[in-house]
């Protein structure tokens, strides 16, 4: 099977399944629209989702269950320091936009990082250089300005585990 | 003079709490948590009229359509119907296709490129 | 005060944690001092205290139409945020939207500068 056919099977399926959840309603007209909406779905946009061939293993169910509880716990820690900074009558920032290396190549991945370091604390990601894969992030509170020093503290956190989830 | 500002602002974001949580009792409950929103709304206001740049009103429509989502999802609990998170979603996604228009718009970069 | 299930009164309690992040949020677009900081502390609280509403309503209405509607709102929310964060913030830094006088380094701009020159 070629792999743009998976790929629109997938998502065929993934949308019939948003239009069950956000109806709910198990009539036959109901059930035939969804059918017909996500059949247009797939065939328009239906190529984009799965991109390489790869298997399927526990491993990666893991690491992403593992990545979740670790992304919540860092987006309920971020909303702290900002709730700190916010109500301190001071203001005690100190911001400045420092670079970040990755090791990560494929887009999915490095979309991945820039949202998940846009919502843990203090940063927020800037742009994206791919060819010398290096990423400028904005710092609110910028402890150190060396770039491997950098890279511990703010990729460091997420790249191992998207490393095993993406590629 | 900073402190004294930060002072001001405490008096005022207190009193607000004060006259809708404890001055008016008849209201119900779910509407006292919506006027808590649409008094955040009002800040977004004032930043979007003093904003000093361009950058700064389209930060504050950005984060008004994904407050609004919120106000959405109360409505919905306190009215028993639930079609106002479908407004809430469908409210959300023009908001977020209406920031990036405007950050590539504020790029210089022409809408199609 | 009406009779209310378990389960309603927790999603009480999150929907108001919600509602205080937002408000935190929006102090923190008035008070902070350029357009990245107004960015970072926006973003964050806003997108967690929204998402924060909709769980609560799945916990205040169970399994139900309006509870998945709520999950699926609380997934796009997190996910479009971010997005249109970044965006907001590299237009600005292409645009020549100054950062605030208490910045102390700015490596996009050095970096963008070496590399003009050397074209």
């Amino acid at each position: 099977m070629k792999l743009e056919t998976k790929s629109r099977i997938v998502v065929f399926f993934m949308s019939l399944l948003v239009w069950i959840l956000i109806t709910m309603v198990f009539s036959i007209p109901s059930l035939v629209a969804g059918i017909v909406v996500a059949l247009i779905t797939a065939i328009f946009a239906g190529e984009m989702l799965i991109i390489t061939e790869r298997k399927f293993h526990l491993k990666r169910v893991w690491y992403t269950i593992e990545y979740l509880l670790k992304f919540t716990w860092e987006l309920i820690k971020a909303n702290f320091h900002v709730a700190y900074i916010v109500i301190h009558p001071l203001l005690p920032i100190k911001p400045g936009i420092v670079k970040v290396r990755t090791k990560l190549k494929r887009d999915s991945a490095l979309t991945m990082l820039a949202n998940s370091i846009t919502l843990t604390p203090g940063t927020l990601t800037v742009d994206v250089d791919v060819d010398n894969q290096v990423l400028y992030v904005h710092w609110i509170d910028v402890k150190s300005t060396d770039i491997e020093q950098t890279t511990k503290d703010i990729g460091g956190r997420f790249e191992k585990l998207l490393e095993e989830i993406f590629e | 003079m900073r402190v004294f500002r930060w002072f001001i602002g405490l008096l005022f974001i207190a009193a607000f709490f004060v006259i809708n949580f404890v001055v008016f009792t008849e209201i119900p409950f779910n509407y006292k948590l919506i006027n808590v929103l649409l008094f955040c709304s009002l800040f977004i206001l004032i930043r979007v009229v003093k904003g000093p740049s361009v950058a700064d009103r389209i930060v504050a429509i950005d984060i008004l359509g994904i407050l609004i989502i919120g106000i959405c999802a109360i409505l919905a609990i306190a009215l028993q119907r639930s079609y106002f998170i479908d407004i809430g979603i469908a409210w959300g996604l023009q908001s977020f296709i209406g920031a990036l228009a405007l950050a590539k718009f504020l790029e210089g970069r022409s809408l199609d490129a | 005060m009406p009779d209310l299930a378990f389960n309603q009164i927790i999603g009480y309690v999150i929907i108001c944690i919600g509602i205080i992040f937002d408000l935190f949020g929006v102090l923190g677009l008035v008070r902070l001092p350029d357009v990245y900081n107004r960015l970072q502390a926006a973003t964050k609280s806003v997108t967690f205290g929204s998402a924060g509403i909709l769980f609560g309503v799945f916990v205040y209405s169970g399994f139900n139409a309006m509870g998945f509607k709520a999950i699926l709102a609380a997934i796009f929310v997190l996910l479009t945020s971010p997005v249109s964060a970044h965006a907001i913030a590299k237009a600005a830094h292409k645009a020549g939207i100054k950062l605030t006088d208490k910045t102390i380094i700015d490596l996009y701009r050095q970096d963008k500068e070496k590399s003009e020159e050397q074209k």
